[in-house]
């Protein structure tokens, strides 16, 4: 059924392709500078430079000093560490309340679950439907005993950008530790941790065309962090295992790119993604998930309302184009999304969701074609959904417009 | 995508017996929204045989696919063996599915076994001795 061999992919927001900087950046620490950093003799010593020069060019990149970066294996690891930590500094001074929001990544919310296992007590903020809180919430939220406020950057499946330096004013005027889970932020918005009063950060080098399996935790000096992983003393004895040297260097040049192109790659994506939400607006009974302004440049999830949402990507795949989709089916769970659930979706059509996440490399044409396909799939699935049948006959009534 | 087997995707891609039957003799619903399938089967009975069958199906890729083969299971077979589809015949016909996929293939089994509830509720005198 495939009509042609072209493939479209839009599905940045799970992960991108390598850009070719990075790929470069890497290959020299595979085979010839692939000694151990730890090593005394030469071979080690040039990785060693390699890995001070990538700490001190990733902290400048975000406006900290070198000796705050923590190399990870990731986002997961960074959500893991800042939020384990933070428990700990609270919980000697017995403060066990954690404030975060309900459409957090699960690397933060099955943190906070084991620590709530602990005693720990957690507050969820609620999103409200257009998938952004407020830093009045977060003061209103936050109680003598609260030690973490911890709030995605901007949300994975929506997209949606949340006032960072204004919770970090918040936090800092109230003396408690702000993390936030910048992994689908960084690269793509400008960030300066200290202008932002931003205490922890995590981000991951899969999201902005870096390798995977490679990330950095942000803590500000003086903030001490627990281990997740013992054994030697690499970062710091803070986060034990020979470095990822080929990793930490193809991060390190694909931020450099990714963050001196933000403003270029936003305007150009602005216009992509408008232009398809707009298009896929037209489709009857659909629905933008997710503020419209403030949203990520690459961001466009929406609801159809009467049809399933895995049974529409594996027909898009079959037109060659690679999205994704907050459905129960694709998650191996009866329960749609949470996120989606977070902004008030209900089931029926929270099932019926689709992302699409942009990079710059996608076309104008790639964007009318995905249009078009989308309304096709849709009208098709439509045509045998026996709820569809149901909501045009009048049975039931439509929940979206 | 290796996700499912190329029988699924095959029924998922040309479902058979897509449709509504007008006149049909039992229609049976089952599933709901809120877990993310829904199928609804039609029949059309004529001495005892099941002559035609007909589906709608809201739901994954394994839900349509698992509608498609029920169906096609059953057409032209005696209501007697129709009643007697199970879903791990319909999984086999579709050489397998992914476990946490299974309650789609309970599901087909199910809505055949409704729309036969229906059809004897409407019909009593055909419904056999217990
Ligand atoms: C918001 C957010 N946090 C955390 C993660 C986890 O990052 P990683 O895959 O590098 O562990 C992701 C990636 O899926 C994400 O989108
Ligand atoms: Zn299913």
């Amino acid at each position: 059924m495939q009509t042609d061999n072209r493939q479209i992919y839009v599905d940045n927001a799970a992960t991108t392709k390598m850009s070719r900087t990075a790929i470069d950046a890497m290959l020299p620490y595979m085979d010839k500078i692939y000694g151990n950093p730890s090593s005394l003799h030469s071979v080690g010593q040039r990785a060693n430079e390699a890995l001070a020069g990538a700490r001190e060019r990733v902290a400048k990149l975000l406006g900290c000093e070198p000796r705050e970066i923590t190399f990870t294996s990731g986002g997961s690891e960074a959500d893991n560490q800042a939020i384990v930590s933070a428990a700990r500094l609270g919980a000697r001074k017995g403060k066990k309340h954690i404030i975060s929001t309900a459409f957090e990544h699960h690397a933060v919310l099955h943190t906070l679950d084991a620590l709530k296992k602990e005693g720990f007590e957690i507050t969820l903020l609620d999103v409200h439907e257009w998938g952004i809180i407020t830093a009045e919430e977060v003061a209103a939220a936050i109680r003598p005993d609260t030690c973490l406020v911890t709030v995605v950057y901007a949300n994975n499946e929506i997209g949606t950008i949340q006032p960072i330096a204004e919770i970090g004013a918040v936090c800092k005027e109230k003396g408690v530790l702000f993390h936030t889970d910048a992994v689908q932020a960084v690269g793509h918005l400008h960030i300066n941790v200290k202008e932002q009063n931003i205490d922890m950060l995590s981000l991951s080098a899969h999201k902005f065309h870096g390798p995977k399996g490679v990330g950095v935790l942000y803590a500000r000096k003086g903030i001490a962090l627990t281990n997740i992983i013992y054994g030697g003393a690499q970062e710091r004895g803070k986060r034990a295992g020979t470095e990822n040297i080929p990793g930490i260097m193809g991060m390190t040049a694909a931020m450099e790119e990714a963050c001196a192109n933000i403003d270029a790659n936003a305007e150009k994506l602005i216009y992509l993604r408008d232009k398809l939400i707009a298009g896929l607006s037209a489709i009857p009974h659909s629905i933008l998930n997710g503020d419209a302004k403030s949203r990520l440049p690459g961001n466009v999830n929406f609801c159809f309302e009467g049809i399933e949402g895995e049974s529409l990507l594996l027909l898009l795949d079959d037109k060659g184009i690679c999205a994704s989709s907050g459905s129960a089916c694709t998650s191996g769970s009866l329960d749609p999304s949470h996120v989606l659930l977070a902004i008030g979706r209900v089931h029926d059509i929270a099932h019926g969701s689709l992302r699409l996440s942009l990079c710059e490399e996608n076309t104008e044409e790639e964007i009318d074609y995905v249009i078009k396909s989308v309304e096709e799939v849709v009208t098709y699935l439509r045509s045998i959904s026996p709820i569809w049948r149901d909501l045009v006959t009048g049975k039931k009534q439509f929940i979206i417009k | 995508m290796a996700l499912y087997s190329e029988k699924v995707m095959d029924h998922f891609r040309n479902p058979r017996n897509i449709g509504v039957i007008e006149d049909a003799d039992g229609i049976g619903e089952v599933g709901n929204a809120k877990c993310g399938d829904i199928m609804k089967i039609y029949l059309k009975i004529e001495n005892d045989i099941i002559a035609d069958v007909k589906f709608e199906t809201f739901g994954c890729g394994s839900a349509i696919a698992s509608s498609s083969m029920a169906t096609e299971l059953i057409k032209g077979k005696p209501v007697a063996e129709a009643l007697k589809l199970t879903n791990k015949a319909v999984v086999e016909a579709l050489d397998g599915l992914p476990d946490y996929k299974m309650h789609c293939s309970v599901l087909a089994e199910e809505a055949i076994r409704s729309a036969l509830d229906d059809y004897y509720q409407k019909n009593p005198e055909k419904k056999p001795e217990q």
